[in-house]
This record gives C-alpha cells, sequence and structure tokens, in this order.
C-alpha cells in the first residue's frame, strides 16, 4: 500500500484528532491502531427509525445519520465543513476548469469484502445522473458531461464548465459510492458501504445494530464494538433513558427537552446549524412582487424579537449564508435593525401607504416553533400596517404547496448546505430546479452564482458569495431569521465525539466508551 | 326449525361483519388518499421540489402511485384475501410480518391493562356502592375522576421520569424483550404502560361496576335471598357481582377493543412496538398498504372481541339467551 494513502487523509485525521483531544483527555488522541481497548457499544437514542437504507434517496435526519457510518463518498467535510479527502485521496483541477481528475484511495473495500475501485465510482455517478434511479443529487452533478476511468485509481470528469461546488456536493451521502455488483433491491436491505461501521441487525421500527468496520481505510480506526440506533419515539422518553443508563448518546432538537435533559450524568453539548428558519417571499405573487413592498416587511421585523418570542432565544440572528466557512455578516442589509418609519416609507413608495394583506402558509408540527414564528411576524407586521393572513396546514399539505410553489409567502426551515452554491444555487438562479419555490431570481445573481462556481480560490469565493447573500438582502427576496441548535446529549462515559453544524454523527468513528 | 333460525343469525351475523369491515376498508383507503402528501413527499420532504418529471415518475412507479385509484383499492383488498397485506417500503418488510410482530405485543398490552383495570375498577366500584355518600363512596369518585381526567401522556411521562430518575428503574430504555424472549424483562416493561392504560379504563368500569350493583341491590331477589339469610359475602358475590357482571362485560369488551387500536400514545411514549404504533408510522410515512392492512386488522380485532363478549353474556345471562 503507498505510502501517500496516508498523507492524504493526514489533513483529516490531524483536524479530528485536535478536536478530540480539545473535548477529552483520555480521548483516541493517540492512534497506534492497537488492540487491546475494546471500545464498548454505543447506544444512540433516536425519536424514528430510518425512512430508507438507500443513501441515493436518503434525505431524512434519522437515515442520513445511519447511512454515514455505512457509506463512503469521494470527498468529506471535516468538523468545521471543509472538504477534506474521501474515497478519493487527492483530486486536481485542470487549468480550464473544464476536468477534474480523482486519484482513488487504494486498499479500500467494502463491507462484503469486494474492493474498492474505478469502477465502482464510474457506475455510481453515471447511475446518480440517470433521472429513472430518482436519485436525489442528480442536479449536483448538472455539470457533468462524461465519467471515464483511465485506470483502476483514476476517474476523470468532464465538466461542462468550471464547478467549484462539485468537490463539497460530493461529500453528502446521497453521492456515496456503491460497489457496481450491488443492486438498490440488495441495498435496501442490505447495505454494503465503505465506511467505518457495517450493518450488523435491523429490527423494524426499534433498533440499527451497526458493528465497527475492522477493514476500514482510515488511519485512525474506529474504536466502538457496535453502534445501536435505538428507535425511543419521544425526546422526554430518551432523557429518561439516558439518566437510567441505557441510552448514551442522543440528538434533541426540543430546546426545552435538552434544558431538562442537562445535568447529572448528562453533558448537552449545542451546536450552531446551518438550517436556518426564513419568512419566504414568492416575488412573482401578491403584492410582492413589488421590492419596495418587501423591503417594508423586512424593515418591520425585528429578528431577534422571533428568535426570543417563538424559539425561546435558542439561536443566533443570521443572513442567508449559514456554513462558517461563508458566513453571512447579518448586519449587512437594508434595515438590520427593525425601523418601522423606514416600513412606511418603502411601503409610500411602493404605493400603499395604508398597508396590504400577505397571506402565508406556515406548518403545523413539521418543526416545533412553526407556528410561534408565525403568529409573531404577523404581529410585528400588524405595526406597520401588513396584515399577515397565517394559513397553518399540516406539515404534508405545507409540503406539497412548498414543492408547487402555490403560496404567496411562507413561513419556511430550510435545510442549510456546507457550499453555498449547493445551498443557494438551485433556489436563486433563473434555472435552478427550485426557482419554482424560491420565487426570485436576476441576471446579477444568475452571473454571481456562475462565477463562484467558476472560480477555485477560497479567498475570493467568500468574496462572490458575499455579494450573493448582499444581493438577496438589498432585495429582500426572503427575510432570513434565524439558524437554531442542536443539541448533543452524551453520558459521562462517551468520548471522543465531535457534534457538527450539519447535525452529521460520523465521529462516531472518533468515539469511545469508558 | 330451530337450527335454521340459530343458522340464519349466523349468517346475518357474518354478513354483518364482513360490511362493518368491507366499510372500513372503503373509509380508510378514502381518508388515506384525502391527506395531501404521498410517499414521495413523506420521504423526500422539501427535497421532492427538487425531482425532475421523469425521477417523479420513476418513484411513482416504485411506489405503484401511476395505477388509479380503482385498481390500487381492488387489487389491494384481493391480495388482503390471498394473505398478502402488501409491502413496506420503509422497513422492507411484508405487511404482514410487521404485523404479526406488532399485534401480540398490543394484545398482551391490552390483557394486562384489563386485568389492571378490573383489579382496580370492580372492588373499588363495589366499594362504592356499599355505601352511597359516604366517604368511600366519594374515594371511588375521585378515582374515577382521576382516571378520566389525567390524561394518558401527562401520567405516562411523570411515572417514566419519576421512575428513571428517582429510582433508575427504566426497562423500556432498553430494546423491547417480547414475552417469549425474556418473560421477566417484557413484564416490567409493559407494567408501567399497562398501569396507565389500566388507571384510564378503570374508570368507567368502576362507575358501570357501581351502578349495576346498586341496581341489583335493589331487586326483589336480593331481598328475599337476604330474608332466607344468606351470609352478606356470599350474596356480595354470588348474588349481587354476579348479576352485575352483564354490563362490566360489555365495558371491558368494548375497552379492551379499544385498547387494541387506541393505545398509541402510551405506546409512543414507552416504546413499545405495538401495532398502533405501527399504524401512526405509517400515516407519517403515508405507508398506504401498512395504514390499511393494519386498520382493518384492528378492525378485524374489534369486531371479534363484540363478538366474543356478546356470547360471553349470553353464557353469564340467561335472559339474554331466552330473548
Amino acid at each position: 500500500m503507498s505510502r501517500g494513502v496516508f498523507s492524504a487523509i493526514g489533513i483529516a485525521a490531524a483536524l479530528s484528532i485536535s478536536l478530540t483531544s480539545c473535548s477529552s483527555s483520555s480521548g483516541p488522541a493517540t492512534t497506534t491502531g492497537a488492540a487491546g481497548t475494546t471500545g464498548g457499544n454505543l447506544v444512540v437514542g433516536v425519536t424514528s427509525d430510518p425512512d430508507t437504507l438507500f443513501p441515493w434517496k436518503a434525505t431524512q435526519f434519522q437515515a442520513v445519520n445511519v447511512l454515514q457510518n455505512i457509506y463512503g463518498t469521494l470527498t468529506e467535510f471535516d468538523k468545521d465543513l471543509n472538504v477534506v479527502p474521501g474515497l478519493a485521496e487527492s483530486w486536481k483541477t485542470s487549468k480550464d476548469g473544464r476536468t477534474l481528475t480523482f486519484v482513488l484511495r487504494q486498499g479500500v473495500t467494502y463491507g462484503d469484502g469486494s474492493a474498492f475501485d474505478s469502477k465502482d465510482v464510474t457506475s455510481s455517478l453515471k447511475a446518480i445522473m440517470d433521472e429513472s434511479t430518482a436519485a436525489v443529487a442528480a442536479t449536483s452533478l448538472a455539470s457533468v458531461k462524461s465519467v471515464d476511468a483511465p485506470d483502476e485509481h483514476t476517474v476523470v470528469l468532464k465538466l461542462s464548465g468550471p464547478d467549484a461546488a462539485l468537490p463539497a456536493n460530493l461529500a453528502t451521502i446521497n453521492m456515496a459510492m456503491l460497489s457496481s455488483d450491488d443492486t438498490e433491491e440488495k441495498l435496501n436491505t442490505a447495505p454494503n458501504g465503505t465506511g467505518p461501521f457495517t450493518m450488523k441487525k435491523r429490527v423494524a421500527s426499534q433498533s440499527i445494530t451497526l458493528a465497527r468496520n475492522d477493514k476500514y481505510w482510515g488511519a485512525e480506526k474506529p474504536k466502538l464494538d457496535g453502534v445501536e440506533f435505538r428507535v425511543i419515539p419521544d425526546e422526554s422518553s430518551i432523557v429518561s433513558a439516558m439518566q437510567s443508563g441505557n441510552v448514551q448518546l442522543a440528538i434533541f432538537n426540543d430546546p426545552l427537552v435538552a434544558q431538562t435533559a442537562q445535568g447529572g450524568s448528562i453533558t448537552i453539548a449545542k451546536t450552531p446549524q446551518l438550517n436556518y428558519h426564513a419568512l419566504q417571499l414568492n416575488t412573482r405573487r401578491g403584492g410582492l412582487d413589488d421590492v419596495n413592498v418587501r423591503l417594508a416587511i423586512q424593515c418591520a421585523i425585528d429578528r431577534k424579537q422571533v428568535l426570543d418570542t417563538a424559539a425561546l432565544s435558542e439561536g443566533e440572528v443570521t443572513g442567508p449564508i449559514t456554513s462558517p466557512a461563508f458566513k453571512s455578516d447579518p448586519q449587512q442589509r437594508p434595515c438590520p435593525t427593525r425601523d418601522l418609519a423606514k416600513a412606511a416609507e418603502y411601503l409610500g413608495k411602493a404605493g400603499k401607504p395604508n398597508g396590504l394583506t400577505v397571506k402565508a402558509i406556515v406548518s403545523q408540527g413539521e418543526y416545533a416553533t412553526s407556528v410561534n414564528e408565525g403568529q409573531n411576524l404577523k404581529a410585528q407586521l400588524a405595526e406597520a400596517k401588513i396584515t399577515l393572513d397565517l394559513e397553518v396546514l399540516e406539515s404534508g399539505a405545507f409540503v406539497d404547496r412548498w414543492v408547487a410553489g402555490d403560496f404567496d409567502a411562507a413561513v419556511a426551515l430550510n435545510g442549510g448546505r456546507p457550499d453555498p452554491d449547493g445551498m443557494y444555487g438551485r433556489y436563486f438562479t433563473s434555472k435552478g430546479n427550485l426557482n419554482k419555490v424560491a420565487g426570485y431570481s436576476s441576471p446579477e445573481l444568475d452571473k454571481l452564482f456562475a462565477e463562484g462556481k467558476a472560480t477555485t480560490d477560497p479567498a475570493a469565493r467568500k468574496e462572490i458569495y458575499g455579494k450573493v447573500s448582499a444581493e438577496l438582502e438589498n432585495n429582500a427576496a426572503w427575510i432570513w431569521l434565524f439558524t437554531g441548535y442542536t443539541y448533543t446529549g452524551t453520558t459521562s462515559q462517551v468520548k471522543g465525539f465531535v457534534p457538527m453544524a450539519s447535525g452529521s454523527l460520523q465521529y462516531l468513528r472518533t468515539t469511545t466508551l469508558n | 326449525m330451530r337450527r335454521v333460525f340459530v343458522h340464519n343469525r349466523v349468517v346475518r351475523r357474518v354478513a354483518g361483519m364482513a360490511g362493518t369491515l368491507f366499510g372500513v376498508a372503503v373509509f380508510v383507503f378514502v381518508m388515506l388518499r384525502a391527506i395531501p402528501g404521498n410517499q414521495i413527499t413523506a420521504g423526500l420532504g422539501t427535497e421532492a421540489a427538487a425531482l425532475t418529471p421523469v425521477q417523479r415518475e420513476a418513484l411513482e412507479r416504485y411506489y405503484g402511485l401511476d395505477q388509479s385509484l380503482f385498481t390500487q383499492f381492488f387489487s389491494w383488498l384481493g391480495n388482503m384475501f390471498t394473505g398478502n397485506f402488501g409491502y413496506s417500503a420503509r422497513s422492507q418488510q411484508s405487511v404482514l410480518d410487521l404485523t404479526l410482530h406488532s399485534l401480540p405485543v398490543t394484545f398482551e398490552l391490552a390483557v394486562f391493562s384489563i386485568v389492571l383495570a378490573l383489579l382496580i375498577g370492580v372492588p373499588l366500584g363495589m366499594l362504592s356502592a356499599s355505601r352511597t355518600n359516604s366517604p368511600r363512596d366519594a374515594l371511588g369518585q375521585v378515582v374515577s375522576l382521576a382516571g378520566l381526567s389525567v390524561p394518558a401522556f401527562l401520567l405516562a411521562t411523570t411515572l417514566l421520569s419519576i421512575f428513571a430518575s428517582s429510582f433508575g428503574f427504566n426497562p423500556n430504555g432498553q430494546g423491547f424483550a417480547s414475552l417469549f424472549e425474556n418473560p421477566l424483562l417484557n413484564v416490567e416493561q409493559m407494567f408501567l404502560p399497562a398501569l396507565v392504560l389500566g388507571f384510564g379504563i378503570a374508570a368507567p368500569i368502576l362507575r358501570t361496576t357501581r351502578t349495576a350493583v346498586l341496581e341489583v341491590r335493589s331487586n326483589d331477589f336480593i331481598r328475599t335471598a337476604r330474608a332466607k339469610g344468606v351470609p352478606p359475602r356470599r350474596l356480595q358475590v354470588r348474588h349481587v357481582l354476579g348479576n352485575a357482571l352483564v354490563p362490566i362485560v360489555t365495558m371491558t369488551g368494548l375497552q379492551f377493543g379499544y385498547l387494541l387500536g387506541g393505545a398509541v400514545v402510551v405506546e409512543q411514549i414507552f416504546s413499545i412496538p405495538g401495532i398502533g404504533r405501527q399504524v401512526l408510522l405509517g400515516i407519517q410515512q403515508k405507508e398506504y398498504a401498512v395504514v390499511q392492512s393494519t386498520v382493518l386488522v384492528i378492525a378485524l380485532a374489534f369486531v371479534i372481541v363484540n363478538l366474543l363478549t356478546d356470547i360471553l353474556y349470553r353464557v353469564i345471562d340467561p335472559r339474554v339467551r331466552a330473548s
């Protein structure tokens, strides 16, 4: 095996080591791969069962969390959501940005023992791009014209244009590299990946048990003997299961539950999320086509008040981009704080000095704070003579209307992504596949997003997405409100786990149980 | 002549049951499709907006949503007769398999709950009736009021947190143990949920017992028995309770049937993998086959329990037989 393998993943390993050593002194800071210490079996409390075990279709949080530990991707994210090597030990972009060459890691095997090579990569990427497989990440590969494997360890992607976001897009579990011998049907019941754990047992709606993959390629081998994801549908029941020592790790969404859990042997770590709460405005409907109306709405809203009253102050006021590396400055927008005089001025400019009515859809039950947010926004906007007409919908009905773009405004919690192109390119470019839902695009944004894709220099990209962010806020395409936290509860035996802003459980591979 | 009469009644009864079940089948099928969203949006959530038309078609074909509703309904119902209850895409198991695992769990929970409810409800009801408007009657009233008004979820979470945080007793935080694998752990895991459910059901049983006992006691034959010198205990148990049993059995049967589908909240809180939770998960995921078939199984169980209750009080009460 080449030495290069180890140096390439050195970056990833070093990052995770530096982090784990902060959180615990006795953790897995030194890795000799020595056998002897058994890691024990960790029980993770989850509120529901994965809805699928097929990684290309998994979008549910629980499914992603489980599958991330079983499957591997060409690239990965580190704890700060930087893109680091995964199954590809390195990659190179050609000068014109139209060719991306991956050098694959050698000596990687699947859980069933078969070897991972370029054939698996080409077959996986081609299948993801094939619409008939209904893989959800297909559009992330839109710029890919062809996939070739000149040899066993090299894969070459020819692109229709430069795509700097592609390496980050390849890091999601929806881009898992499957063995070319496997079929969806087979993997639905028997997952077979290159990840740090392998699937051992599943009891429908009760538990999923993983076992350590001793042949895992990482320099640092997973420590735990196994991980059991145990389904306990009620978050407070998970807390009592942790108190009595039956469960050692859990992720909570409800801030109230997290507060009650804190204390005794349970520690709660708060991690800011990539997800963001926003009042989405559909600029193609109602009176919202007028930028002055939208700016009036923006000026009439105190984001801190929404956060304080609707979400118990658990979160941070945010601008559009939430990932640490590209973060927007929330103060950079017209009316960074509430300004009712300014709101009235904008309404005057729009020719609606007596205000107007905006209809908004709100989901009931999809996430805990939705209706409260809607009520607070309604109360605040009323003071600016804007009537927010709330239509509270069951979450299925909300998703249906949202997906169809059938709303004037929507109180929404949207998922974030580490790369701003992956996060907003699909919404705010005129050809983006979610543009119907976003309800806004402009030639400036199209240009900026294209530039962002074509630029590889991180500093230059950060500047470009700063402009994207400003463009979105200056036009009040949506009103970005706040980001919440995820709460990771661990009992005192758990060492070496690193919570991530994406809510990912990928650091189960560095976790030990004392 | 008499045999024909009985035969007719059985036929009518069976026809009635089949009609009820068919009605349930149609109702569930229609209601389920009236709920917005389908398996695609349930699985992908807002991510479904990113699907291209070709991707969407592929998924619709996979879930059988491309068929007409008429075809969907009759192929499902037809398959049910051959023992094919459909397939859960979520757990990759047949609904029959899932049901065979979850129904016994709920059945056990229901039996356990009913036993606890009877142990609480019947003696307290008799005690209440033994002297009306006395402190012991008030005790009965308080217990039944509490049973009726304290919501199950509140009692469940309270009990769970008291037992877990104060005594470290939380068998439900472990994986579920079936009665045959690990009977001791199973009984431990069933105890709290059965207590919560049983307490709720004890209330109507207590009230029914009280009313029935009072009514029976006012009958002439009791006075006669007492005059003949039947000892008080024998009088209470054999004459009063024996005759008060009919309404108690009816009430118990109804509650039992209700438990088979209605224990959802308690199953959810205590993570008991019963049939109520199976329906709930099915609705959340819009797994049509799971919901339709499971609801039909619950309805069938309800109908059977009703039938058994009928038969049982024919046995208990000769008057019903005579009519």
